[in-house]
């Protein structure tokens, strides 16, 4: 008990946990819809690009920034999933130029004008410190938006994702509804950048999402139990990295996989036949359909 | 008097990115239609069905629609993501896209139940999709797309890997549909099984070959110049049977 309401006596630690639990829920609500897809390289992509414009948020600190680096996000989030619909082979590489050298701009953006050392590793791989009243607020603003755009367009998500064709001619706009997934998307890792870390953040998109799905073979119980998954890897993780001492993505991560091993051990076989063809590839949901 | 057509396509050539598939085709249904697409592999039948349906475009040609024609599609199960997580009765209720939030209403739950009932898999509401046999995941897709009231239906080959009493109840369901007045479209391969069976047909490669009642278009003839290989076709009490003429006694189709 003690060791549960110690930390929380800092201003820091508590709103550590909170964006951290927030975090946690919100990535792993809409990587429900990201695995199903095939999608987590793009999400692991994504991150890697919107990481220029976060790093020039953080060093010049100014509210501009931050508007430029979510455009940054959605811009190259809407320019990945039109690369990755036009063709296959190409889209790799093409998201494999845009994330690095948006990544590389980071670094050097970093290295230039940032402290050297720990703010790096911070951005890298998520810190509890630094977490200003501001971002809780984005990350709560960012959520119910998420919300919002779920709970509106469930059916227009949940048939794009299934079968996109039939419901191109069942009157979902289809174009529009992705779209509109991906600017969830990227709004969503960069208001959870600061806490999970870059290099994690697509780790917390697919690992509750996976736990989920061995857990159900319902659409709607998966998207509870990933937000569930998601929310408790974000609380104890950050305990255990206030503990360790380490930083707190990693630790959001290591929670989220000791209950993957928890529940894999549980629902044994037939939970891994579950996740058979997740999170596949090459089994992209957008078929080509198109003129000459 | 024929009805006006609900879809008609008038010289439309179509076809994917890099080659054209189907050239000249003119085709209309309405709601008095029950059509077989008969063809080859790769002649262009599920491409003449995204036409109808309105998910390809022509590359050129006409497509007309009635205004405001409702129009479904059930998917051949080959095509289908077997293990995404989602049970029948959310995958039925999916396809009601006029309702915006995610639960389903007390009127909708009925709906769903009712047409769950009506296709004779009314207590599998729960059940993953992949855990139904072949003919019951045909029956989940068709009520999905019943759901929709749609004037009407297309059906990307509904009997393919379903056993013969299950082809029969497709079959005698699918009669009633289009007694109760709805358009329907169907592509298959299995020509005394399916096709013979059908009122009107419609045979395909990479054009339509011939259009007719099965006596009129189930000859050798038209046979040979739609699948390319001769075979002969025989009366057994009082059905058309094609026998594929290079292996005596072997069914074709
Ligand atoms: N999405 C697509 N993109 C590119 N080419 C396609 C696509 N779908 C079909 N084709 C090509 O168009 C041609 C006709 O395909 P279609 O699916 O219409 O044939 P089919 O008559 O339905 O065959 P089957 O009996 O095997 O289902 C084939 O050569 C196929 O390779
Ligand atoms: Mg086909």
């Amino acid at each position: 008990m003690e060791a549960l309401l110690d930390p929380l006596q800092y201003g820091f630690f508590q709103r550590g946990l909170i964006v951290a639990t927030l975090s946690g829920a919100l990535l792993g609500f809409i990587g429900v819809y990201i695995v199903l897809r095939g999608m987590s390289y793009i999400g692991h992509g994504l991150s890697h690009a919107i990481f220029g414009g976060f790093a020039a948020m953080q060093l010049f600190a100014a509210s501009f920034y931050v508007l430029g680096a979510g455009l940054w996000g959605i811009a190259s989030a809407i320019a990945i999933t039109n690369v990755a619909r036009r063709s296959r082979l190409g889209a790799d590489a093409a998201i494999g130029v845009i994330t690095t050298a948006s990544f590389a701009l980071g670094v050097a953006l970093f290295a230039r004008f940032g402290s050297s050392g720990p703010a790096f590793d911070n951005a890298l791989f998520g810190s509890i410190l630094g977490i200003t009243n501001s971002q809780i607020l984005w990350l709560v603003l960012v959520t119910a938006f998420t919300a919002i755009v779920v709970f509106t367009r469930y059916r227009a998500l949940l048939f794009t994702t299934f079968d996109p064709e039939v419901a191109d001619v069942s009157g979902v706009k289809v174009g529009r509804t992705e779209a509109l997934l991906m600017i969830v998307l990227s709004l969503a890792i960069l208001v959870t950048l600061t806490v999970i870390g870059v290099t994690l953040v697509a780790a917390m998109l697919v690992i509750p999402a996976v736990v989920a799905r061995m857990l159900t073979d319902s659409f709607g119980r998966m998207l509870v139990l990933s937000t569930i998954v998601g929310a408790i890897s974000g609380l104890v993780g950050m305990y255990l990295s206030y503990y360790a001492g380490v930083p707190s993505g990693t630790m959001i991560v290591l929670v989220g996989t000791a209950v993957f091993l928890v529940v894999l051990a549980i629902t044994g076989v037939r939970g891994m036949r579950r996740t058979v063809g997740l999170d596949s590839h090459a089994a992209p949901n957008v078929k080509e359909a198109i003129r000459p | 008097m024929a009805p006006s057509p609900l879809i008609a396509l008038k010289g439309v050539d179509a076809g994917y990115r890099h080659s054209l598939v189907l050239h000249g085709v003119d085709f209309a249904v309405d709601h008095r239609s029950f059509t077989g697409i008969v063809g080859p592999s790769g002649a262009g039948k599920t491409t003449l069905l995204r036409l109808l349906l309105g998910s390809l475009k022509p590359a050129s040609g006409t497509v007309e629609r009635a205004p405001g024609v409702a129009v479904s599609y059930v998917p051949q199960l080959e095509t289908v993501n077997w293990n995404f997580p989602i049970t029948v009765a959310e995958c039925v209720q999916m396809s009601r896209t006029g309702r915006r939030l995610p639960w389903a209403s007390r009127t909708e739950r009925a709906e769903v139940a009712d047409v769950l009932e009506r296709l004779g898999i009314g207590d599998l509401g729960q059940r993953h999709i992949r855990e139904l046999s072949g003919g019951q995941q045909q029956r989940m897709f068709l009520a999905r797309a019943l759901i929709r009231q749609p004037q009407v239906l297309l059906l990307d080959e509904p009997t393919s890997g379903v056993d013969i009493s299950t082809r029969h109840d497709v079959l005698h369901l699918l009669a009633d549909l289009h007694d109760e007045g709805i358009g329907i479209v169907l592509t298959t391969h299995d020509l005394n099984g399916m096709a013979a069976h059908l009122p009107d047909l419609v045979c395909v490669n990479e054009r339509i070959v011939a259009q007719g009642p099965p006596d009129a278009v189930i000859t050798p003839d038209v046979l040979e110049q739609t699948f390319g290989a001769r075979m002969e076709v025989l009366q057994h009490l009082g059905m058309l049977v094609v026998v594929d003429s290079s292996g005596p006694g072997r069914l074709a189709g």
